[in-house]
């Protein structure tokens, strides 16, 4: 596995364009003119790729300006540009979870986002990287996640601290921040269970997790929020209610190995300033690469 | 901006008609209201193109036309060829006679398709039957595990294969020993997959073609954006489905991608997954759907559920006094007491137009306020609760320090009281029969 995973996106948009009509191949296909078709379908592929209609309606409208104040008549110089401004909006500073040591890392998201199995790949990542890592297994409410993440932390050969189903997921996380202390962790991951930002009372089960897990842990506390690829304009939505709730440091995006391009990720840089600080593009170990906005950016146009 | 499609349409039409007349511009600045408001909702941009060029032509038709609320008319003309779009309320599972019946979930990683595979044992087993669970999702660490342990806690028997076996072989198992067992339908839940993974689209196939699925369903999480037509296109050729669970629907996606999966396969929506628990699958209601899709609440919701708790009379003498707009505090107090027998005041206020109860934002909603604002009403003159335009500055004074609050919560509950009674008058529609149809009646909508 050589390719590099924007080309494994590209790959799979690849398939796609063959199923679905008018996405941002049409635009390279159909000729270098940049006229009103031109712009028309350039909002249906953004829209398309879930960028959202105001992000899309004000990055087009800059684009526009910009094609006519530089004589752009050619789709690619445009696709190019449209690609550069994307990029741009999503190079924000993505911080240090993964530099900091010994860092504290609260996972976070709705359900089925793919929390556990990216813990499972972040464990792998930095053990590999020479940390020492520690699993919290905080989801004591979905049915078997402790075994899923005892399955992880087994393949990956990490330590990790869990109680009975049913049991106060902030006990867990007190567990765990405990044994860090006293053992020396590097790197303690704490995964959670998944939960509609909707629920308040979830969510406010979450930020006291969150409080202890401060008020505890000697080490600094990131929070990272696993959004799935796939998901819609809900995405904002779900990115300000756990960011009020908690305090959200960075957003891992999965499920980038499918055909959905993650475009809301743009409207939530945009809206709240949340990087994005790795991606999943699989379902194995070492299937979480580091994010390139360029690369994203690339994936998300078309853009060569 | 605005969450309330309606809203967005009247305002558009006040702008560009005269006198009730539609011009053929203003239907077309209302389509593109409409437009916005379906991508917002995350309907694919191409079912978006599709309907709005259909809902268009109609637009401009002459019963439109003619209306004297051409505002409230385009917005039913959109709201029943989304219905229409969505399909019929029809969730009945077609299953054989044969033993047992089989019914196959499929879907992307994620989705939720455990979870509804015990659901709908538990929603089968209601209806009479004696349900199976077979676990053929072999490759997600401990996913076996999850479906016994639900199996164990709705005390519904599950067949499980051993982890890395082969999910055709136990899928045939499972339902031989379904036979054995004599549970009358089994229930298949699969793994996870892309859509673009030939080999495991493969595999979904072969397990299809050797337990032959008297109902295949797809299953789509209710925040899935614009991915859902190419899932769903896929899923179609590669494997074929009759139908589709949308979960998750409990959170607040406005989710565009049920009608997005139906306008592209013409397969039905069979059930809503509105929660975590095992009994949260409801039946598909594609009339709701349509409402949440362009923003309008799900006012039907709240209304059946008002139903089964206000009293029949009682509903009446409140759209009487709504009708003649004589609802008072005494009458806001009578209904805060059925609000609570109803749920949390939260739930109910989730449902109301507006997304999420947007629309009482600020109006703090808690149980606790419930009491006090009890005794704020319970402090108040006969005259004041019949007519709260009386009520000055002096006499919140006295009404806060009578309820033992102060006269900011004063304000609050009058704030609240003329908010509620505006929603109120929102659902407050005429023949009661009416109310529980999709359409109403003489032109009038619910909102
Ligand atoms: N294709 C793909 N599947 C993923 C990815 N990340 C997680 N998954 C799958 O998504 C499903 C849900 O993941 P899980 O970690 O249990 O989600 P959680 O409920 O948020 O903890 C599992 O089947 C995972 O294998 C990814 O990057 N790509
Ligand atoms: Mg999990």
């Amino acid at each position: 596995m050589n390719t590099p995973w924007y080309k494994r996106v590209a790959e799979g948009l690849t398939r796609t364009r063959e199923e679905l009509t008018g996405q941002l191949n049409v635009l390279v296909g159909r000729g270098p003119d940049v006229d009103e078709g031109f712009w028309e379908e350039l909002e249906d592929a953004l829209i398309g790729a879930d960028m959202g209609v105001p992000a899309v309606t004000e990055i087009t409208d800059r684009l526009r300006a910009s094609a006519a104040r530089e004589r752009l008549t050619d789709s690619h110089a445009v696709l190019e540009l449209l690609t550069d401004e994307i990029a741009e909006e999503l190079a924000l500073a993505s911080g240090d979870v993964f530099e900091l040591s010994p860092v504290t890392v609260l996972v976070v998201g709705v359900n089925g986002t793919g929390k556990t199995t990216t813990i499972a790949k972040l464990a792998n990542e930095l053990q590999v990287r020479g940390r020492s890592v520690l699993l919290g297994s905080a989801d004591t409410y979905r049915a078997a996640a402790d075994e899923q993440l005892q399955v992880w932390a087994g393949r990956v050969g990490v330590p990790i601290v869990s109680r009975e189903r049913g049991a106060d997921p902030a006990a867990v996380a007190f567990d765990a921040i405990r044994r860090a202390r006293e053992e020396d962790f590097d790197v303690t991951l704490v995964d959670t269970a998944g939960r509609l930002h909707t629920s308040r009372e979830l969510m406010g089960e979450l930020a006291k997790i969150s409080r202890i897990v401060k008020r505890e842990s000697l080490a600094p506390v990131r929070t990272l929020l696993v959004m799935d690829a796939t998901t819609g304009q809900n995405g904002i939505t779900q990115a300000r209610q756990f960011d009020q709730a908690l305090g959200v440091d960075g957003i891992v995006l999965t499920k980038l190995d499918g055909t959905a391009k993650g475009g809301v990720c743009v409207a939530i840089a945009r809206e709240l300033g949340l990087p994005i600080v790795r991606v999943g593009v699989g379902e194995a170990l070492d299937d979480l690469k580091p994010f390139d906005p360029g690369d994203f950016a690339r994936a998300l146009t078309g853009a060569a | 901006m605005f969450d309330n499609l309606s809203d967005r349409l009247q305002g558009v039409m006040k702008k560009l008609t005269g006198r009730g007349r539609l011009s053929e511009a203003a239907v077309d600045a209302a389509m593109r209201e409409v437009r916005l408001a379906l991508r917002e909702a995350d309907v694919n941009f191409r079912v978006v193109k599709d309907f709005v060029a259909r809902v268009r032509e109609r637009a401009v038709g002459s019963d439109v036309m003619s209306s004297l609320t051409p505002g409230q008319a385009v917005v039913r003309v959109v709201h029943e060829e989304l219905a229409d779009l969505m399909g019929s309320t029809d969730s009945r599972l077609v299953l054989s006679s044969r033993m047992p019946a089989v019914v196959m979930l499929v879907g992307l990683q994620g989705s939720g398709k455990t979870t509804a595979a015990a659901k709908l044992a538990n929603h089968l087993r209601k209806e009479g039957r004696r349900p199976l669970l077979i676990a053929c999702d072999v490759y997600r660490p401990a996913a076996v595990d999850q479906l016994q342990t639900l199996g164990k806690e709705l005390d519904i028997p599950v067949y499980a294969g051993e982890p890395g076996g082969d999910p055709v072989g136990i899928a045939q198992a499972g339902v031989k020993e379904a036979v054995g067992a004599a549970r009358d339908v089994a229930i298949v839940d699969t793994a996870g997959r892309l859509h673009v993974d030939d080999a495991l689209m493969d595999e979904a196939r072969r397990i299809r073609d050797a337990v032959r699925p008297d109902q295949l369903l797809l299953v789509v999480d209710a925040m899935t954006g614009q991915d859902a037509v190419g899932v769903a296109e896929a899923f179609q050729e590669r494997v074929d489905f009759d139908g589709v669970i949308i979960t998750k629907l409990d959170g607040d996606a406005r989710g565009g991608a049920a009608l997005s999966v139906r306008a592209v396969t013409g397969k039905p929506i069979k059930f809503a997954g509105v929660g975590e628990k095992l009994d949260a699958l409801e039946v598909f209601h594609p009339d709701r759907m349509a409402r949440r899709i362009l923003g309008m609440g799900d006012v039907l919701t709240l209304i059946e559920k008002a139903e089964e708790v206000f009293e029949e009379e009682q509903a009446e003498e409140l759209e009487e006094k709504l009708k003649k707009s004589q609802f008072t505090l005494d009458d806001f107090l009578v209904q805060l007491g059925q609000l609570k027998k109803m749920g949390s005041m939260e739930q109910v206020l989730s449902m109301m137009p507006g997304a999420g109860g947007k629309a009482l934002k600020g109006a703090d909603v808690d149980e606790g306020a419930l009491t006090r604002t009890e005794a704020i009403i319970q402090s108040m003159t006969l005259q004041e609760r019949a007519k709260p335009s009386v009520i000055n500055g002096s006499r919140r004074e006295r009404i806060a320090t009578g309820a033992g609050v102060s006269v900011y919560d004063v304000n609050q509950l009058l704030k609240q009281f003329a908010q509620v009674k505006k929603m109120l008058k929102q659902f407050a529609t005429p023949g009661k029969k009416g109310r529980r149809m999709p359409r109403m009646p003489g032109g009038e909508l619910p909102f």
